[in-house]
């Protein structure tokens, strides 16, 4: 087998948390990448993806396990695998062609040579006429072809994408992507392999030789999904329509708790990820399922389009009404309980209740801060406390948000109350 | 034009050939390079202490002092600017350097400017016998220690703040890390690096005037400067000659403005990620010259073919070393590094403590903590003074945008402008009514640092989005009610950076404002400047110790308890976002 590229070998990752403890993020991940390969992977927040990506490059070391590039180990950047970011990662001070000459300069390229290949590179990814241009004069699109000829300047073997597509918009981005694709198609570009971080399943459906699905906390490869449509590929394709809802399918069931009607489902710990979702939407989202055309059960690539939602909007969503036992997936559908549409149905006052009820009975959380609440003599808790027990599970971001996302819930549900400007949680007015 | 390191420059042979521009470009670096040369010869010249450097009042003799403090400025700005890079890379690097060197960094910046003065000058002299360099270095070091701390924590604080995702870039595409230090970092750091060096740059004029007559142990070392010829004038009652002190400093400032302040400011937009930062904004005529002329190509090319050799050279020696793999330190050797730095630290407080028993004794410390009191209320009671007369003004201004555009210029001149120039008009006018210097020559301290409470005030109502205005008007919120919920709170974080700003000045003023002459009638307010002042002159370094210790914890315990709390009220509650 020599026509491996990249390959990784019982990759895992821990990250420190404030207490010595570690926080497992990559367990064990096997991944091959193949001559000739484009791998998306999939996977919720939480899922490690864009940390799996950054060990493939070299730019976060693994805490176990060995990267391997054409048989040599990786532990720093190397000279073959370039890398486009989300956000662009372009010097503001840098014209378009400065950018571009960035990566030959470092390998020490001479100035003409540089001149030549930055130039050619700019005219391949469509920029020519903007060679002097620095990024804050161009569109976000624009800026990201800047990313694309800056990686694609110094010849890469591998080109690792992290979600470059998501800051643009949808126009912009099909574009770009259908020129990516182009290029890669007849060989107009050297790179021989690609592995693209995505948040969107159509996009990684269409693009993709393969799509690797990880599960959350810890990064698992749950599934893999070999792609064999010829491309260029139609969204409306019933192949493709048919790959979709499988991916919808993993994305939004846990492993273990597929949503099948009655099964039990795993319970979830105080250290949970709840999804960050706000009741509006929510109730917004409960409203529409309950009316035509759904009438209580959606497709869910077809709602996703219809509401106008993109993966990370949709999924915690879908996530919250399953946890409060408000809907059910499967089979890329979802579909109302009894309690969504007593929900739906009742008044102001009535939907406080069933989402006070749920949110104490689904979220530990929420039930572990009423009951701390309950047994202080003065009803009151700092915010602080609770984040510290957090910090064992989630990261330092993660921690803040989720607790941000409970008191929301609870202030919501009227189960406690909580003071922005002291940051103590307490029962008052109840 | 060090401040050009780390511009790109695509080098077209042709772009670096002579034009139009150049005629006005050339005269002015030939003359920068001629002053240089010049300055530098006056400068170490020789000089044994007790000699008096005669200072002419003569009104054409001016021109020429101006130029030596403007180039004791210089050197001061190119020190500060080498010094902020340097300790900030250390601190933002290395986790034993964080530790210690940002807390002392921020003792530094709570130690009077003119405190450090009275305390080095000693040394400096020391340094360099029978020279005059040694003052001029010690005056330096003055001007240096108002520009370098703040100039210091920008730099740092940019250089934790790089995205991380440039960061990841600069590491994919193999920069070199004295590539990246010239390519990334000092770029990310230069909008904010050039602001405060100008911010500092004009608080630097007021210093660097009174800087330049130094007494030593009794004796007043005049350096030639302005600083100097107002002293003179001072002490023979000239008050002509401090009317063209006055002009000249006028001039002085005004060139600085249009030659350096607004062209660098200008330039370091080009430095923010920011797209519209730079829309609106009117080029500065000096800094479209410096654009065009080709003689800047030239040096910034040259600076840039520098600054590669450097790298080369480096990346050459790196790579036959062998590459080290990383050593983590332990947490044993954290401790122990922690307790050493608090085993120091409790030694130099109790070095300093004997120091100073040996020749004060206890009711003289408590006496000089009650100094301090007196001062403390001073500087609270102006700061409100101010803030009642300017905060409505700076309103009434920024409530009108396009007056509010030709007016922040003004005042940032203003704010450059060496208030200890108008001192003696005040002797004066207190001499000619008769009024009670205790409470008349307050004022001075904060005459030079009430801009930024007026400059501050204008940027945050400038700032207050349109539409909270028309709500307010829709809701018909007026007078009283209007200024408690509306205007207060909005502007109440840029006041609260205006009066931390005008408050830290006035500390430092309060050793040349509370003791003020003229010929030979001193007039003197109580407080701990004063005392600074009398005992610097006596050369008592005690007592010196002992005053300007006792000022730094004021300013710290005032930084502490007061400014810091309203600061992060203020960005916690009150922000506009």
């Amino acid at each position: 087998m020599n026509d491996s590229l990249l390959r990784t070998e019982a990759v895992s990752k821990t990250y420190q948390t404030p207490d010595h403890h570690g926080r497992l993020v990559l367990d064990h991940i096997d991944f091959m990448l193949r001559h000739g390969e484009i791998v998306a992977i999939l996977g919720k927040s939480g899922s490690g993806k864009s940390t799996f990506l950054r060990i493939l490059a070299g730019l976060v070391p693994p805490s176990e396990g060995v990267v391997e590039y054409r048989g040599i180990p990786v532990t720093q950047p190397v000279h073959g695998i370039a890398m486009v970011f989300q956000s662009y990662a372009l010097f503001p001070w840098l014209t378009v062609l400065g950018n571009v000459e960035l990566g030959l300069e470092a390998l020490g390229v001479s100035g003409a040579e540089r001149r030549r290949r930055a130039v050619s590179a700019i005219d391949v990814i469509g920029l020519d006429g903007f060679e002097n241009a620095y990024p804050k004069e161009l569109s976000g699109g624009m800026r990201q072809r800047v990313g694309f000829a800056r990686a694609l300047v110094v010849d890469p073997d591998i080109l690792l994408l992290d979600e470059p597509f998501s800051s643009l918009d949808v126009l912009t981005a099909e574009t770009l992507r259908g020129d990516l694709l182009d290029l890669w198609d007849a060989h107009r570009i050297p790179t021989k392999g690609m592995v693209i971080v995505s948040h969107n399943i159509e996009e990684a459906v269409e693009i993709a030789d393969r799509i690797l699905i990880f599960s959350s906390d810890p990064g698992r490869i749950r599934a893999q999904i070999p792609i064999s449509l010829p491309r260029p590929r139609s969204s409306e394709s019933a192949g493709f329509r048919q790959i979709v809802d499988q991916v919808y399918t993993l994305l939004t069931t846990e492993p273990g708790r597929d949503g099948r009607r009655g099964a039990k489902a795993e319970p979830i710990g105080i250290g949970f990820r709840l999804p960050d979702a706000s009741v509006q939407q929510l109730s917004g989202l409960i409203e529409n399922l309950t009316e035509a055309p759904y009438h209580g059960r959606a497709d869910l690539p077809h709602l996703a389009d219809e509401e106008n939602l993109v993966m990370d909007e949709l999924f915690p969503l879908i996530e919250t009404l399953q946890l409060f036992g408000f809907a059910h997936v499967s089979s890329g559908d979802i579909e109302l309980t009894p309690l969504g549409r007593a929900y739906a149905e009742a008044d102001m006052l009535a939907r406080k209740q069933i989402f006070a009820e749920a949110l104490l009975k689904h979220v530990p959380l929420a039930a572990h801060i009423r009951r701390v609440l309950d047994e202080r003599p003065g009803h009151r808790a700092p915010a602080a406390r609770f984040l510290r027990e957090l910090e064992d599970h989630l990261s330092e971001e993660e921690v803040e948000r989720v607790l941000d996302t409970v008191i929301n819930w609870g202030r919501h549900a009227e189960i406690f109350a909580y003071d922005y400007d002291s940051e103590v949680l307490s029962l008052e007015n109840f | 034009m060090e401040q050009r390191w780390g511009l790109p420059l695509i080098a077209w042979p042709s772009r670096l050939r002579p034009n139009l521009w150049d005629l006005v470009a050339l005269p002015i670096v030939l003359g920068a390079i001629a002053l240089i040369a010049w300055g530098g010869m006056a400068m170490s010249a020789r000089y044994q202490i007790g000699e008096v450097l005669p200072i002419s009042l003569d009104p054409w003799q001016l021109p020429a002092y101006a130029l030596r403090t403007v180039l004791r400025m210089v050197c001061a700005l190119v020190a500060s600017l080498v010094f902020s890079l340097v300790y900030a890379a250390v601190a933002a690097k290395t986790r034993q350097g964080e530790k210690i060197l940002i807390p002392i960094l921020d003792i530094l910046q709570s130690v009077p400017i003119l405190g450090f003065l009275s305390i080095t000058v000693t040394g400096f002299i020391a340094l360099f016998p029978g020279r005059l360099l040694g003052v001029e270095c010690a005056a330096i070091f003055a001007i240096f220690t108002s520009q370098a701390w703040n100039m210091t924590f920008s730099v740092y604080q940019s250089l934790r703040t790089v995205p991380g995702e440039l960061i990841e870039a600069a590491r994919m595409y193999h920069l070199s890390p004295w590539k990246r230090f010239w390519r990334l970092e000092v770029p990310h750091a230069i909008p904010s690096l050039v602001w405060n060096m100008m911010m500092s740059v004009s608080g630097g004029w007021f210093f660097v005037v009174a800087s330049e007559a130094i007494t030593v142990a009794g004796q007043t070392i005049m350096l030639p400067g302005i600083g100097s010829y107002i002293a003179t004038a001072i002490n023979q009652r000239d008050l002509a000659a401090i009317g063209y002190a006055v002009l000249v400093m006028f001039v002085v400032i005004l060139l600085y403005d249009q030659l350096l302040f607004r062209p660098l400011l200008a330039w370091s937009r080009k430095f923010q990620a920011d797209p519209m930062a730079d829309e609106d904004n009117v080029r500065p005529w000096f800094f479209v010259v410096l654009q065009r002329a080709r003689l800047f190509d030239l040096v910034q090319a040259g600076v840039l073919e520098i600054n590669r050799i450097i790298d080369d050279t480096l990346t050459a020696l790196a790579r036959r070393r062998r590459p080290s793999i990383e050593r983590r330190p332990t947490r044993e050797f954290d401790i122990l590094f922690d307790i050493a730095l608090l085993g120091l630290a409790a030694a130099a407080a109790a070095w300093l403590i004997t120091f100073i028993r040996q020749t004060v004794d206890l009711g003289e410390i408590g006496w000089v903590f009650v100094l301090g009191l007196a001062t403390a209320a001073r500087v609270l009671i102006l700061i409100g003074v101010a803030s009642l007369i300017w905060v409505p003004i700076g309103v009434a201004i920024g409530l009108r945008p396009q007056l509010a555009d030709r007016i922040q210029p003004i005042v940032q001149f203003l704010a450059a402008f060496p208030a200890n120039l108008f001192f003696p008009v005040a002797v004066v006018l207190i001499l000619r009514f008769q009024a009670n210097p205790e409470i008349w020559l307050s004022p001075l301290m904060i005459l030079g640092t009430q801009w930024y409470i007026l400059f501050n005030v204008i940027v945050g109502t400038t700032a207050l989005p349109q539409e909270l205005q028309r709500a307010a008007q829709n809701l018909g919120v007026r007078r009283s009610l209007w200024w408690r919920r509306v205007i207060l709170p909005a502007i109440f974080p840029a006041y609260v950076t205006g009066a931390v700003t005008a408050a830290g000045g006035s500390w430092n003023a309060s050793i040349v404002s509370e003791v003020v002459q003229w010929g030979d009638t001193t007039l003197t307010a109580t407080g701990i400047g004063a005392y600074i002042a009398r005992t610097t002159a006596d050369g008592d370094s005690a007592r010196i110790a002992l005053g300007i210790g006792v000022l730094c914890l004021y300013v710290l315990a005032f930084n502490r308890l007061l400014w810091r709390r309203l600061y992060d009220l203020a960005a916690e509650r009150l922000r506009l976002d």
